[in-house]
């Protein structure tokens, strides 16, 4: 489980996160929705510990993440998987040595162990065979989010956190894509902390959501209880949905 | 404009304090040096050899028609033109040129990589990413840039013998009398450290203005126009200062 509680963040004399306290759920996938500027990633960066907050606490399993020890953030970060909105490959590494990284910096398998576990990885995501030697930039978007989250996933995470993971992606793939985040919460019971704006990722897979408006939380709670919500900014997000949703 | 400088200029030693972190693998570390050895040192032989080339000829022959004396001995012009490719050529301006043609190229790869969020990728994943990407190009520059100036020296010194004896200016014998005659080997010396101060202002400065580069694409262009301005400066300063204090 993490908690946010208070996060403020400013950037120069902007303050762009106005206090906004939350729970993330352990094996279940939590929505961050909200327009484009809202502050979804500002939150998820955060939460992850790439900004540091002004004030509030950050809580991992009840562990405090704020103002730690270079040593123990450190250690933290190995718990954590993340799928950027640009995929962020290393564009100098083929599919292969992409997910295999993370496992030939922090593990001492040997290197045979090390490719059998990044092919299990690339297996898991449904990667096709033939993609595992080529470059980044030599397959498409979708199959780059594919090798993104098996990267994530090499170090077998306890915390997972994806930042539009649909961006770019046609609707069926970005189906493909929710669900293979989804079932690979289950299977890890993960804590899995997803930004989106893609109300198709909110029918299907979520299972816990909060809407931030402006840097502010407005609204908490579960697909089924969506349509109810009563807040202005929040109706306005959801009417061209509407008529799909009823 | 000050308050500017001074900002860049203690985030630039925050930087650096980064990079002498304990790297998550001493074998990883040792594998990225060699690549960035092939891909900044030994990369840049083409350009090196024909400037040289090119430009211990042209001050050969530009010394041999200035000193058009009949009381000079001929010889004067090997001596001349050793000094000006040892002392001043194969280190300053074979490293400007390394500024612009490495320091673009370190500092766009590393924009790139800030601005596609892998950096970010690295922190994430607890990997010092100043280390990982900075440390091992710094050390490839260390390694390569001396042996490139010192080639330089060579290339140049027989470029200047091929365009003597070529054109007659300055025959071969004459020419080697020359460049061995009052042969200080300190000179040597003072230009291989020069070198290796420029190898680290260079790679240092591009690595910087690359890792804070925010934006897109065009952010990446300014920083490598930055790097070139900012680094041949510095070369430049740093030039005049060791040469005061070591020469004087
Ligand atoms: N590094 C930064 N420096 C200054 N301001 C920033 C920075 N990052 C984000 N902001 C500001 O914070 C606000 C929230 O941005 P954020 O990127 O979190 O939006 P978002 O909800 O992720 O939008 P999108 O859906 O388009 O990705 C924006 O107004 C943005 O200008
Ligand atoms: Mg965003």
């Amino acid at each position: 489980m993490i908690e946010a509680i208070d996060i403020h963040k400013t950037f120069g004399d902007r303050e762009v996160m106005h206090g906004i306290s939350a729970t993330f759920e352990t094996g279940k996938t939590n929505l961050i929705i909200g327009k484009s500027g809202s502050g979804k990633t500002v939150l998820l960066k955060s939460l992850v510990g790439l900004y540091q907050p002004e004030s509030g606490d950050i809580l991992f399993d009840g562990r405090s993440t704020i103002n730690l020890s270079h040593k123990r953030s450190l250690a933290l970060r190995r718990e954590i998987g993340m799928l950027f909105q640009g995929s962020a490959l290393f564009d100098s590494l083929t599919v292969e040595e992409n997910v295999r990284f993370p496992l030939d910096m922090f593990t001492n398998m040997t290197l045979q162990e090390r490719k059998n576990q990044a092919i299990a990885c690339l297996e898991r995501v449904n990667m096709p065979k033939e993609s595992y030697k080529l470059f980044p930039s030599e397959i498409s978007g979708g199959m780059q989010k594919r090798a993104a989250i098996a990267r994530a996933i090499a170090l077998r995470p306890k915390y997972l956190f994806c930042d539009e993971p649909n961006s770019g992606l046609d609707p069926l793939t970005s189906s493909v894509i929710d669900n293979l985040i989804h079932e690979i919460t289950k299977e890890y019971n993960i804590t899995t902390i997803i930004n989106t704006h893609d109300m198709n990722s909110v029918i299907n897979i979520g299972e816990h959501i909060i809407f931030i408006n402006s840097g502010n939380k407005e609204w908490d709670g579960t697909r089924e209880t969506i349509l109810q919500a009563d807040i202005p900014a929040m109706k306005e997000f959801l009417e061209p949905y509407r008529l799909r949703f009823e | 404009m000050f308050k500017s400088f001074f900002f860049h200029l203690g985030r630039y030693f925050v930087f650096l304090g980064q990079m002498f972190r304990r790297p998550e693998k001493w074998r990883i570390l040792g594998k990225r040096i060699l690549v960035e050895i092939d891909k900044l040192g030994v990369d840049s032989f083409g350009i090196v050899t024909i400037i040289s080339l090119f430009v211990g000829a042209v001050i050969t022959i530009q010394t041999a028609t200035n000193l058009d004396n009949p009381f000079i001995p001929k010889y004067t012009v090997g001596t001349a033109a050793r000094e000006s490719i040892l002392l001043e050529f194969s280190s300053t301006i074979v490293c400007l040129i390394l500024a612009g043609k490495v320091g673009s190229n370190i500092s766009s790869e590393i924009g790139t990589m800030r601005i596609t969020e892998q950096i970010d990728a690295l922190e994430i994943m607890g990997v010092n990413s100043v280390g990982y990407l900075v440390t091992p190009k710094v050390i490839a520059m260390l390694i390569s840039v001396p042996i490139l100036v010192a080639y330089s020296m060579c290339i140049g010194i027989f470029g200047g013998w091929m365009a003597g004896d070529y054109t007659g200016l300055c025959p071969s014998d004459d020419y080697i009398h020359g460049i061995h005659y009052a042969f200080k080997p300190y000179y040597v010396v003072y230009s291989l450290v020069k070198s290796l101060t420029f190898a680290f202002t260079i790679s240092t400065i591009a690595s910087y203005w690359g890792y804070y580069v925010k934006g897109g694409a065009l952010e990446v262009g300014r920083a490598s126009t930055k790097t070139v301005v900012v680094s041949s400066i510095v070369i430049l300063i740093f030039n005049l200062l060791i040469t005061q204090i070591w020469l004087n």
